[in-house]
């Protein structure tokens, strides 16, 4: 290892951390979306990340793990361990408040603070999601499913335009 | 950790990967763009939950005291076991046949899914299969909802489409006793079969109901033994395709 690593050097590897962008969703950094959990120097020295997977299914979490280990050797920090944990569950309620602006200036509509997965109603309305592009509620729902696990589609009946829903979870 | 522990999360997961990869059959062949991507979505939901627990399964083959030669993988335990070593559940490995058949199967299976998680999840003696059941359910509430809604829909539909699903019934429901017949590993797994059927049971009684749609009585034969490895012809082919690469290039990876 080229440099001592100390328990104050978490700082500097958190703000790494914040520069690496989700692969499916690039406007979010990886710590934006909550994905990263934990930062910690162990007694040997060793930087150990955690991270968590959004959906079990997730099909970037190799990429955030690669990413995460090239962009700390970057900045000097070799041989970091990465924890993939599952326990607790990610939610859309570890989304930074800075990471929902930025996902409604991309045009995707930010989660809603008000869990609502748990609702086994069926055909139960759709949530009152606000348009990314004009901000009507006079919205509806497409389909629960969209392009990725997270999303929902989206349409909005005032401007017509068909958007992506960061759904809760 | 004993053996039937290992045969009971490794019947968990193949059950989940064969659905997925029957499910993924649809892919690009859905009857309009969002299903086909609500049923890929499920999908891919089905094989993360399978990755868990295959990893969680083969870190503890590796450990136990008959460990393989070359480690167990969750890659391995997916393409390189024979058809006698699979557990899935008979349904899972069902043909697609229509739409109505593909969503009833995932409506037949997701509900039983969803209590039997249940279960994992708060009787949390292993912390880690109540994680992956906690997180697992998250998206299993998405798939309950999705495939009531479906059958809903198609039974109080057309003429047509209730006919299809007159027909689905009468396919998959012989494959849905075994599900709550314990396998003899999973008699050791302290899990309440009979509540879940209970509350199965309701579940579909209820969405049934509302589509206009019922299920044969109680006389009916119930195939069982694909939790122990005897399949139906089905399961042979899937894994033909499945594991085709692995086994014609070992090792390969791209």
């Amino acid at each position: 290892m080229d440099k001592k690593i100390e328990i104050s050097d978490t700082t500097l590897i958190w703000s790494v951390l914040e520069s690496i962008p989700d692969p499916e969703i690039p406007v979010l950094t990886i710590v934006d979306l909550g994905i990263v959990r934990n930062v910690a120097i162990s007694v040997s020295g060793i930087p150990e990340i955690t991270i968590t997977a959004t959906y079990t299914g997730c099909p970037a979490m190799d990429y955030i793990a690669a990413s995460v280990r090239m962009e700390l050797a970057a900045s000097g920090f070799t041989g970091v361990k990465i924890i993939n944990s599952i326990s607790p569950a990610w939610t859309t309620d570890w989304m930074s408040e800075e990471g929902k602006k930025k996902l409604k200036e991309y045009g995707i509509a930010p989660p809603n603070t008000k869990q609502q997965v748990c609702d086994q109603s069926l055909f139960a309305e759709g949530e009152a999601v606000q348009c990314p592009q004009c901000s009507s509620y006079n919205t509806y729902r497409i389909s629960e499913f969209g392009s990725t696990a997270c999303k929902a589609l989206y349409q909005c009946n005032d401007c017509k335009e068909p958007f992506d829903y960061f759904k809760c979870h | 950790m004993n053996k039937d522990k290992i045969d009971f999360i490794l019947s968990l997961a193949d059950s989940s990967l064969i659905l997925a990869q029957r499910n993924g059959e649809w892919c690009g062949h859905g009857p309009v763009l969002e299903q086909d991507i609500a049923i890929t979505n499920i999908t891919l939901d089905l094989i993360g939950q399978a990755r868990c627990l295959y990893q969680y399964a083969a870190d503890h083959i590796n450990q136990s005291a008959d460990q393989p030669v070359n480690p167990a993988t969750e890659d391995s335990l997916a393409f390189l076991r024979t058809e006698r070593e699979f557990k899935n559940c008979l349904l899972a490995e069902q043909s697609n046949g229509d739409w109505g058949q593909t969503i009833l199967r995932q409506f037949f299976f997701s509900t039983y899914q969803y209590f039997l998680y249940q279960q994992l999840k708060d009787k949390g003696t292993d912390t880690t299969l109540s994680a992956i059941a906690e997180k697992s359910l998250k998206e299993i509430t998405y798939h309950v909802r999705w495939s009531s809604e479906w059958v809903i829909r198609l039974g109080d539909g057309t003429e047509e489409s209730k006919r299809r699903m007159e027909a689905g019934i009468e396919n998959l429901w012989p494959y849905t006793g075994e599900l709550f017949a314990p396998a003899d590993y999973e008699e050791e797994m302290a899990i309440d079969f009979k509540t879940i059927k209970t509350k199965w049971a309701e579940k579909i009684n209820s969405v049934l109901t509302e589509a206009t749609l019922t299920h044969p009585d109680g006389g009916i034969f119930m195939h069982t033994g694909g939790k122990t490895g005897t399949h139906t012809e089905q399961l042979g082919y899937i894994l033909a395709e499945m594991q085709y690469m692995q086994r014609a290039f070992p090792g390969c990876e791209w």
